[in-house]
């Protein structure tokens, strides 16, 4: 799938922002930044490693910022940063 | 004849008896006019002859107050000068650290500072410390416990360092000034008072130096060695910010509204009760809505204690609260209401919260309302620790009231951002849960099974109660579970019990 840079969420308490940019590997290749990463860091890349598969996004460098975010948010997230990476709406 | 010429011999007899000099009138009269003379006493000079002429040396305990938050320029200031000076190995003794005081990670590297007691850490310093930054332990103790240990010898001050927003040539101090040149405020000086009082030595800083008298000054002449008068001592400004901001978070509100209503129901409720609220945004906006009850039913307040702030102040001028007892002035409302009503007392931290004091004011006090950065299915309480094994906080009056008031009452959501505050064990043991009494939250009310009464009285009016256990699992099944933090082997913490024995260590956090 084809995919542009594009990002969605917030910096604010709670919330978590991403950001997905095109990969020339195979992959996805998260980098996450989390002020609850000593205890769910692993739980956080899970959720968005599966909810970009879901999307059928298998290649990809993802930048997440995460402010404690939950994980409805965090899919929440992902989904309008993918959509919006790949101009495919899944929504409609 | 009797002149004191013939009585000589007996007046030398009675100076021997007693091992004593016989009187030689040698006194010269000082005729400088005394608003002269005041100007020139001898205890106003500069910092560096402050420290000088206390006999400061390496390895001493020097102490200070945080009565200006993250406006304090106190610590800073003096640390900076003392590094200056070369001393190494000082045990600094404040009443609290906070944000601002980030400049002593420094001070710590270089070997000047190498020990610390406090209530509380944050910030950056917080960081480095609980990643093993120093040596030897931090030591905490909350503020009556501190008041205490002070009195009693167990934490000795060699040199207290005390910022006033007042202070006369003989060291007649004030947490505020009626000069038209005061250029800050804060308040009561009740943390300092213990050090002032204890200390070998007391040296005030000041921004304000004043004719003598100051008039209804915190801090004696009795107790002060010198005066050093600074630019500035602190930034009022900067006290109402951090832990003690005025909330206008919706979940704080509905928090502090279910409170309201747990302190109305809880059958302590009645004209005369007292009543304290701690930090937290959900705890101090507590006042708030029980004003609207106190008038309804006709209920006025004895006293309100603790950090006063503006709230209080508004109660207690529209007559529903009679007195205010403040160790410490919240915001400047509270500050300039200690300054200007006489029936607004300060308090030293020993007459506020100690243990061992049978006079402090926690001893009377009927209702508490808390915060918490967790809580335990048995009711411990953490305010300390982060979750994630970082030092964020401060202990406080926190344990001291709960443990002495009638009631007391923690109010905490269930999850901040993903952070649950109601767990299965607190990540460190600040207030025992035999001493605290309700937890409230937004999902519903927990009583501690200690007070079987007081959840039937809360349950006739209606309120949600929840068993502790539903809400750590409820919390659980939002945010699933937590990986185990990486503690290292090091102790960085050690907490005081108000008893003065040792209730719990905070280990180095290892990246």
């Amino acid at each position: 799938m084809e995919l542009k840079n594009a990002m969605a969420g917030t910096l604010e308490s709670g919330d978590i922002l991403i950001q997905i940019a095109p990969s020339d590997v195979d992959g996805l290749h998260i980098e996450l930044d989390s002020t609850v990463a000593y205890q769910f860091g692993e739980q956080i890349k899970n959720v968005i490693i599966n909810t970009l598969k879901e999307l059928g996004i298998n290649n990809a460098n993802v930048k997440a910022t995460d402010k404690g975010a939950l994980d409805c948010t965090i899919k929440a997230r992902v989904t309008a940063a993918a959509v919006r990476s790949t101009g495919v709406d899944v929504w409609a | 004849m009797n002149s004191i010429k013939d009585r000589a011999d007996l007046i030398a007899a009675a100076a021997k008896k007693m091992g004593k000099e016989v009187f030689s009138n040698g006194f010269v009269k000082d005729s400088t006019p005394r608003f002269e003379l005041q100007k020139q006493a001898g205890k106003v000079v500069t910092l560096e002859e402050a420290i000088k002429k206390s006999g400061l040396k390496d390895g001493m305990t020097i102490s200070f107050h945080h009565h200006f938050r993250g406006g304090d320029k106190v610590i800073n200031m003096v640390v900076a000068k003392l590094a200056e000076m070369g001393f190494k190995n000082l045990h600094l003794a404040s009443s609290s650290l906070i944000d601002v005081h980030e400049p002593l990670i420094e001070h710590i590297k270089n070997g000047v500072i190498t020990k610390i007691s406090t209530s509380g850490l944050r910030g950056a310093l917080a960081t480095e410390i609980s990643h093993g930054l120093m040596d030897e332990p931090v030591v905490f103790r909350s503020h009556g416990s501190r008041g205490y240990a002070i009195k009693s010898g167990e934490l000795h001050i060699d040199v207290a360092f005390l910022g006033a927003s007042s202070c006369d040539p003989l060291g007649n101090a004030a947490g505020y000034s009626t000069s038209e040149n005061a250029k800050s405020i804060c308040g009561s000086l009740g943390y300092a008072l213990p050090d002032a009082k204890y200390a070998d030595h007391t040296i005030i800083l000041t921004d304000d130096l004043v004719d003598y008298p100051n008039q209804h000054n915190a801090i004696s002449e009795a107790d002060v060695d010198y005066v050093v008068v600074v630019d500035s001592v602190g930034d009022s400004s900067k006290i109402s910010s951090g832990a003690i901001r005025d909330t206008k978070n919706p979940r704080d509100i509905l928090l502090a509204k279910q409170a309201a209503k747990v302190v109305m129901n809880s059958g302590y409720f009645e004209n005369g009760f007292s009543l304290q609220t701690g930090s937290g945004g959900a705890s101090l906006a507590v006042t708030k809505y029980l004003r609207q009850g106190m008038i309804d039913k006709g209920i006025k307040a004895s006293f309100a204690l603790g950090g006063i702030t503006s709230h209080m102040v508004k109660l207690h001028q529209e007559g529903l609260i009679d007195r205010l007892i403040d160790v410490q002035s919240f915001d400047k409302v509270a500050a300039e209401s200690l300054m200007n009503d006489p029936k607004h007392k300060g308090v030293s931290a020993n007459e506020y919260a100690a243990m061992l004091e049978p006079g402090s004011a926690t001893h009377y006090l009927d209702v508490v309302i808390l915060s918490a950065l967790e809580v335990d299915v048995n009711f411990n309480v953490n305010v300390l620790v982060g979750s994630d094994g970082i030092i964020r906080g401060a202990i406080g009056g926190h344990p001291d009231t709960a443990a002495d008031s009638a009631l007391s009452i923690i109010v905490c959501p269930l999850l901040r951002g993903r952070i649950p505050c109601v767990v299965d064990e607190v990540t460190t043991l600040i207030t025992p849960g035999s001493t605290v009494d309700v937890v409230v939250t937004e999902f519903g009310v927990a009583v501690n099974p200690r007070r079987p009464e007081l959840k039937a009285r809360l349950e006739a009016a209606g309120i949600k109660i929840v068993e502790i256990t539903e809400l750590r699992d409820r919390a659980k099944s939002i945010i699933g579970n937590a990986a185990p933090l990486p503690f290292g082997d090091k102790v960085v913490g050690v907490v005081m019990a108000r008893d003065g024995s040792v209730m719990d260590v905070i280990k180095n956090i290892a990246d």
